[in-house]
């Protein structure tokens, strides 16, 4: 059955007809038409669709789409500025490694934002409980851990430009 | 050595900020206006003769375009065999055989109408056990064929193996066994067909060999009558790679015969059950090895006879034996080797090619008897492997030319990093593994090349076309690296196009590790001849000798006089807007000088090896069983690291996967159906799994590879078994010799050695009951 709900998008309130058996991901994905947000197994056991709701870090595959009602929704999109500027986290998941193929990035950035906004000073076994429900099959963890290790402890959102080569570690 | 501005940096992968921002697209992502969405029905036997297929309810709902059996369709065969197809007719050989499809305008209605398909099975008697299968009178899965066993060539024998076992002062034989496990890519398979009116195909597909897969798919339009057509193979960007995607499948044949008989773009998308029970496993095997050396430890022969579960039919996981000879023959100087490999044909899952490509197989059965042969010489393990140590220079029993081998010091840099010889505590124990694996390409196929073209716009920006596919592992960043550098430019100066078969050059594809070597020296090749140009067009500018000329920092600068520089891009525009101007392109193929295997399987396969040690720390809790790891080294001679953190990544994943096939993987298979298919049952290790890995990098700078680099893309899992269940054996004196190592074999094979039952009751003691315990 439709429904009216209204919620905040990324930082923008919006409201809009959904269907009561849309999975939150479907919702995303299908009818938002943003795809940041991945499906790697719609059974919760990968945790590629992770996104933020009021704080929390939630599988979408599992949450229904009208429990975001009256809710703030976060997804991969709504990270980076407008300008491009990256958030720090995605900012060093892209200089430390974190990424290879890519598919669990965005699920693995949202579980650990959702970390660091609660526990800005996550010690590594904080992280790893974090992120245990995010699979990855390319790197070991290894770099990702690292990543998030990297941004840990710093205050929310220091000013961040857009990243360059000029400011890629050119050491070894 | 060179000053390098670009080769031997921490460059971020290139595609890293859109894979960051979530906005690269996946096959998952991708729709194409009109789009039909194709879904695949499976058998329910896992042999059974197809006695009818009644499609007739499925048609009837609103919605469904097409409903294709075996039947409706062309014979196209498939596979390295030919001996599969991508819609079966006449019986069903395994549980995952597809035996209708279906598209329809929605996922759901394609769903629905599975289910409204009637199929009438007659079982047949069907067969799991290699073994079993290889027997005189054992039930035929093909009836084509007269026997299970593949008429494969696997078979060598170099120098005289049986006089050297009379000779040799300790022998050990053993025997060990593998099974199934799967790539578990996060981005499930896919694939989108597309015609045009004039039938030419365009295919979006998760593909490793592009270029293979074009032939694989123009043969199968030939097969539907559509001669003379083009095929366009386009890769989204792909979610994991890890060999399961090099071969062509039933779902992409699938997409394109319902695209073809609704004149409509079909899309394919596995779920992950699906994925699960539908692509290709790592080939299963059971290994007979003898080892055998003199009394001061110098190995003398190694006698090996492997049993390889086919599957049902035949994908790239048939020829891994090929693999396999390579450290059967050549890991450590071996004056004797037989092997002998029988893939057989059974009703279970068909196997593919998987990361390390049987060399992990191998390696296992190697690594874990050469422990077992240094402790009945009496000799430390990590002397008794530097005692028969391959060193640059060396050309193997099998051919293999051995340019630059780092494999003593990665040992030292293993047993440094362990603080080997340290006292151990109770239940804790280190163990060594080692490797050789292909690192300059690998002759499998008859070109082992890969193009590339480089065209320079009028501000010095570069396009780069490469053959080469990359699957998260960073070819693209590599080879824009390698450019980059040859050309005095920044890494974002360079785009890559890696992604269509319109636009980029052909490659074999993305397998044997070879991709940094052959498509880095295609790469090189391009921005050589491009340099060359720019010097002489620049010689003139300046007015200077081109020998004195050096490209740095977007600019042409005179070596002895830096004040006297061009910028690169003023130069292009000079050349090109000026009479008679010109444009700067350049294409170059490298194929490199390796061997196609003779007859006798001797050969030099690839211009050069990685070698490798690995050592780890585990400790064991004889309670329970469960194995930990407290410290792994992985340690590689790589030749020239030119992106250190990409190439960590690739150790690092490599190993991870290591892990998980020694420990905890396995596909779990009852009577030939998978009973796992989900990452709840189905354990790939997650981040709280991560142990703690040192990867440390030895350069030996090869002299045929790009500023000296070798492959390092497989490398990482392949020892990680054996050193793992070395370590077990020096924790707590078991050997397992089955994969995986879970705390079930473990606490069974330690339960053995103290004389009990699985129970721990002493054997005959505890009458009552039946002790069992199941895996």
């Amino acid at each position: 059955m439709a429904k009216e709900i209204t919620f905040v998008f990324n930082g923008n309130p919006m409201k809009t007809m959904i269907e009561d058996h849309w999975t939150l991901l479907h919702f995303i994905r299908e009818e938002m038409g943003y795809t940041g947000t991945k499906e790697g197994c719609g059974s919760g056991e990968c945790g590629a669709c992770t996104v933020i709701v009021d704080g929390e870090a939630i599988n979408a595959c599992l949450y229904l789409a009208a429990e975001v009602n009256g809710k703030e929704l976060l997804t991969i999109e709504g990270l980076a500025a407008a300008d491009g500027t990256l958030h720090p986290i995605q900012k060093s998941f892209v200089e430390n490694g974190g990424i290879q193929c890519g598919f669990c990035s965005p699920g693995m950035i949202m579980s650990a934002k959702a970390l660091l906004d609660k526990t800005p000073n996550a010690a590594e076994e904080e992280i790893k409980e974090a992120i245990a429900g995010n699979l990855c099959r390319c790197t070991g963890y290894v770099q990702i851990i690292e990543s998030i290790k990297a941004v840990s402890g710093h205050e929310e959102e220091p000013h961040v430009v857009a990243f360059s080569t000029d400011e890629r570690d050119r050491g070894e | 050595m060179q000053n390098l501005c670009s080769v031997g940096r921490r460059v971020p992968k290139l595609d890293a900020v859109d894979k960051a921002t979530g906005r690269v697209k996946y096959i998952q992502d991708l729709k194409v206006p009109g789009m039909l969405y194709g879904k695949i029905l499976y058998s329910k036997y896992a042999h059974a003769k197809i006695v009818k297929i009644d499609t007739s309810k499925a048609r009837e709902i609103p919605g469904v375009l097409a409903v294709l059996t075996g039947e409706d369709v062309p014979e196209i065969r498939m596979g390295v065999y030919k001996d599969n197809r991508p819609l079966k007719t006449g019986k069903v050989c395994s549980y995952r055989d597809e035996v209708a499809a279906v598209a329809a305008s929605t996922p759901e209605i394609a769903e629905e109408a599975l289910k409204r398909i009637e199929v009438t099975y007659e079982a047949l008697p069907a067969i799991f056990d290699p073994e079993e299968a290889m027997k005189e009178g054992a039930t035929l899965i093909h009836d084509a064929h007269k026997s299970n066993v593949l008429k494969m060539p696997w078979k060598l024998h170099y120098g005289d193996v049986a006089a050297a076992k009379k000779e040799a002062a300790h022998v050990v034989s053993e025997r060990f066994s593998t099974t199934w496990v799967t790539h578990c890519c996060m981005g499930t398979s896919g694939a989108i067909a597309e015609f045009d009116p004039a039938n030419n195909l365009t295919i979006h597909s998760n593909t490793q060999i592009p270029s293979l897969a074009q032939k694989d798919f123009l043969e199968a339009l030939k097969t539907m009558g559509l001669k003379e057509r083009r095929v366009r193979v386009i890769k989204p960007c792909i979610g994991g790679g890890f060999g399961s995607k090099l071969d062509t499948y039933a779902y992409e044949y699938i997409a394109i015969l319902l695209a073809f008989y609704t004149r409509r773009p079909v899309k394919v998308e596995f779920d992950r059950t699906e994925e699960f029970i539908a692509t290709s496993t790592r080939q299963p095997t059971i290994t007979y090895i003898s080892q055998g050396c003199d009394k001061n430890g110098r190995l003398l022969f190694r006698d090996i006879s492997m049993i390889l579960d086919n599957g049902a039919y035949t994908s790239w996981g048939a020829t891994t034996p090929s693999v396999m000879m390579m450290p059967i023959t050549s890991l450590y100087r071996v004056p004797n080797v037989r092997y002998e490999a029988k893939c057989v044909y059974t009703n279970n899952t068909y196997a593919q090619a998987m990361r390390g490509y049987g060399n992990p197989q191998a390696t296992f059965a190697i690594e874990s008897t050469m422990d077992m042969l240094a402790e009945s010489a009496n000799i430390d393990p990590t002397e008794f492997r530097r005692l028969n140590a391959n060193q640059s220079g060396d050309v193997s029993i099998q051919g293999l030319r051995i340019t630059t081998c780092g494999l003593e010091q990665c040992m030292d840099s293993v047993k440094a990093h362990l603080e080997w010889n340290q006292p151990k505590k109770e239940g804790e124990g280190v163990g060594m593994a080692s490797l050789i694996h292909v690192g300059g390409g690998a002759r499998v196929y008859k070109s082992d090349g890969c193009g590339t073209i480089i065209k320079m716009d009028d501000f010095a920006k570069v396009d780069l076309f490469t053959g080469a596919t990359d699957m998260g592992q960073g070819s693209d960043t590599v080879v824009a690296q390698i450019v980059a550098e040859e050309l005095g430019l920044e890494v974002d100066d360079i785009h890559v196009i890696h992604s269509d078969t319109d636009v980029c050059p052909w490659d074999v594809g993305s397998h044997a590790s070879r991709t940094t070597f052959v498509a880095g020296n295609a790469a090189l090749g391009a921005a050589r001849k491009l340099k060359a140009r720019i010097l002489e067009l620049g010689a003139k500018q300046l007015e200077a000798p081109m020998e004195k000329l050096v490209l740095r920092d977007r600019h042409l600068i005179h070596q002895d006089d830096p004040e006297k520089k061009l910028e690169i891009g003023k130069l292009l525009r000079k050349a090109h807007f000026s009479h008679g101007g010109q444009m700067l392109m350049a294409e170059y193929f490298y194929d490199p000088a390796n061997e196609n295997m003779g007859k006798d399987f001797r050969g030099n396969m690839s211009m050069t090896y990685t070698f490798g040690s690995h050592g780890v720390r585990v400790k064991v809790d004889t309670e329970t069983g469960k194995v930990k790891i407290l410290q792994y080294v992985a340690a590689h001679d790589v030749g020239k690291a030119i992106n250190p953190m990409l190439l960590e990544g690739q150790v690092y994943g490599g190993v991870m996967m290591g892990v998980g096939y020694a420990l905890t993987e396995q596909v779990i298979s009852e009577k030939g159906q998978n009973m796992n298919p989900n990452f709840r049952d189905y354990k790939i290790l997650t981040a709280k799994d991560a142990v703690p890995i040192k990867a440390p990098v030895l350069e030996t700078y090869d002299e045929d590879g790009p500023f000296g680099a070798k492959g390092i893309g497989e490398p990482g899992c392949v020892p990680t078994a054996p050193a793992i269940a070395n370590a077990i054996y020096d924790a707590i004196g078991v050997r397992i010799k089955d994969l995986p190592i879970t705390p079930e074999r473990v606490l069974a094979a330690i339960r053995e050695k103290q004389g009990l039952d699985l129970c721990g009751q002493e054997a005959g003691k505890d009458d009552d009951q039946e002790c069992v315990i199941e895996e």
